[in-house]
């Protein structure tokens, strides 16, 4: 049986690319196979935080308007074999494409994957009605900010409305240290205030700058990032894995301090 | 502003969390400043015919409650409604 995740968010820039590559590279190590689909059409960007960027020759709208097959638009991965990603188009806007071409496509893919990862542009238009059109599930992600948590909440509305089963969230970007000092909403004042079941909480960290630098998904390393999102996969696998401690990683002055505080 | 409530100021975090709740309920809730402004007028209208009310002083708002049936909140039209006088009251 397949399953067809959408990752999405209504405000942009809040990491729906990264957790798509990250969460789709970390299926695919846990030995799934796996396609990511790059709905951003004009606005392409999941290849290149794959590292994929040199070898598209097809996209989306070709498969769409049938200029190619589409086992020729996928891009198998650098590191594992059972990865494909289907780039967006650059040169072409949301308009290429319609939700029903999309759900048909999807159709076609379920037959060979496990996992179809749907990577959604920001915002609520067309775009974002072509990446929900096939989707079976939802991944929203937010960061604790008020616009973001804004948005969330508009786009968990509009997943609802158009009977999308399961919708779960990932807060990310979090700064420990700002939401111990209170100032920044927690994982469990997100939770509370957007009422959906929470499938992951990743940490701000820089080692996703280096990563995304070098067009290699960091899930499944040693950063607390890596492993936030080696998590999320094991539970849309339907593991129960507890959540990760996010303060392991003080400094030592915090460390001492807390030392001192007992 | 004593030296003491420097200290004492709210948390943004609570602050950010405070100001989401009720905007979302009013997003939630698709009502536009303008009906808020209509559903105002027409309360004040009606409460008029019975008693003198203030109506500069006049809040109404989106909320949440706990819900008498059910667990959880549901959201509530909250209006505080200030008597000038009750003398036409029946």
């Amino acid at each position: 049986m397949s399953e067809v995740i959408v990752i999405t968010s209504g405000k942009g820039g809040v990491g729906k690319t990264t957790t798509t590559a990250n969460v789709g590279t970390g299926l695919a190590q846990l030995d799934k196979k796996v396609v990511l689909i790059d709905t951003d059409i004009g606005l392409r960007n999941l290849d290149v935080v794959m590292g994929l960027e040199n070898r598209i020759v097809y996209n989306l709208v070709d498969v769409v308007e049938g200029n190619c097959r589409i086992k020729q638009a996928l891009i198998k991965d650098k590191k594992y074999p059972n990865l494909f990603l289907l780039p967006s188009a650059q040169t072409r806007d949301k308009t290429s494409v319609n939700p029903e071409q999309m759900k048909k496509l999807i159709e076609d893919l379920r037959e060979d994957f496990d996992f179809i990862l749907l990577d959604c542009p920001a915002g609520i238009e067309q775009g974002f009605q072509n990446a929900i059109a096939g989707a079976d599930r939802a991944l929203v992600v937010t960061t604790p900010e008020v616009s973001a948590i804004r948005d969330a909440d508009r786009i968990i509305g509009l997943l609802e409305a158009n009977e999308i089963g399961k919708i779960d969230l990932i807060v990310n970007r979090l700064r420990m240290d700002m939401v111990k000092r209170g100032d920044m909403m927690s994982v469990d004042d997100v939770c509370e205030i957007l009422s959906i079941d929470l499938i992951g909480a990743v940490p701000d960290d820089e080692q996703i700058v280096i990563s995304t630098n070098q067009g290699e998904p960091l899930v499944g390393s040693s950063s607390l990032a890596g492993k936030a999102y080696q998590n999320i996969c094991h539970r849309l696998l339907g593991e129960e894995v507890p959540f990760l401690d996010l303060n392991s990683k003080e400094g030592f002055f915090a460390k001492l301090a807390g030392v001192f505080k007992k | 502003m004593g030296f003491m409530d420097i200290f004492k100021k709210k948390n943004s975090g609570d602050v950010a969390k405070d100001r989401l709740k009720l905007l979302l309920v009013s997003d939630r809730a698709d009502c536009s400043p303008d009906v808020m402004e209509a559903i105002k007028n027409d309360i004040i209208q009606v409460i008029s015919k019975y008693m003198e009310i203030d109506a500069e002083g006049l809040d109404i708002q989106i909320t949440q409650t706990e819900s008498e049936t059910s667990n959880g909140t549901v959201p509530a039209l909250y209006a505080n409604i200030p008597i000038k006088d009750l003398k036409h009251s029946c």
